[in-house]
């Protein structure tokens, strides 16, 4: 009795890590996929949205270790990644309307 | 060691298919990034990953350690806050900048500046 139960438990929780690696590898997918826009983009807002995208699927790969590992530190790697995504899109944006980050 | 296995079995299960779905939905955000055919469409793949997909993890990643610590890691959400304000911002940024650099190429198909822009602010 004792056993089967000890046996469904590591079974679950093989599923939830296999889903969770299954979730890692999508992720990486994702991250390659954008590097490969990156490098092929035509112009270069194709390659400033590939890295806002790029910077979103590192944050989330960050989250799924921290799940893996169960550590809470990768959280807070992921909020600085998050809010630096956000500065460098909103200053290469800015770069390419006007030339330059500050007039 | 199995960290997973320090969950009840079903929660681990529910952090696994939340985790699941959002990678999924990030997944095919970034093959809309590199299969559309115009800068204007592309703009809108990776949306689907810092929305739905990024709410998702979080979901997941807060049931974790909720579970596994016995207290609710409030500062993942704001990572979602953070993500949700700031991707609109970026993004709309982005495209602007987009529409200034082919209209001053003169690119085809791209509709000309706002008529009201010229009379509404110049005040004349």
């Amino acid at each position: 009795m004792t056993s089967l139960s000890v046996t469904a438990l590591s079974m679950t929780s093989d599923l939830a890590t296999a889903a969770i690696l299954a979730s890692q590898f999508l992720l990486l997918l994702g991250m390659g996929m954008a590097i490969v826009r990156m490098v092929r983009g035509p112009r270069a807002q194709d390659r400033v949205l590939a890295l806002d995208a790029l910077s979103i699927d590192g944050m989330l790969l960050l989250l799924t270790i921290g799940i893996r590992t169960g550590s809470i530190l990768y959280v807070e790697a992921g909020l600085i990644i998050a809010v630096l995504g956000f500065a460098a899109t909103a200053a290469f944006a800015k770069f390419l309307l006007r030339g330059e980050v500050i007039e | 060691m199995n960290v997973l296995a320090t969950v009840p079995g079903w929660v681990a299960l529910t952090i696994g298919a939340l985790v699941l779905a959002g990678a999924l939905l990030v997944c095919i955000g970034s093959v809309g990034l590199l299969r559309l055919d115009s800068f204007y469409r592309r703009v809108h793949a990776p949306t689907l990953g810092t929305t739905l997909g990024m709410y998702l993890v979080l979901v997941g990643t807060i049931v974790f350690f909720w579970a596994g610590e016995g207290r609710p890691a409030l500062h993942v959400i704001l990572i979602g806050v953070c993500v949700t304000v700031t991707t609109p911002i970026s993004l709309m940024l982005l495209a602007r900048a987009a529409l200034e650099r082919d209209r001053r190429e003169g690119a085809a198909g791209i509709p000309a500046a706002n008529p009201p822009e010229t009379g509404a602010d110049g005040g004349e």
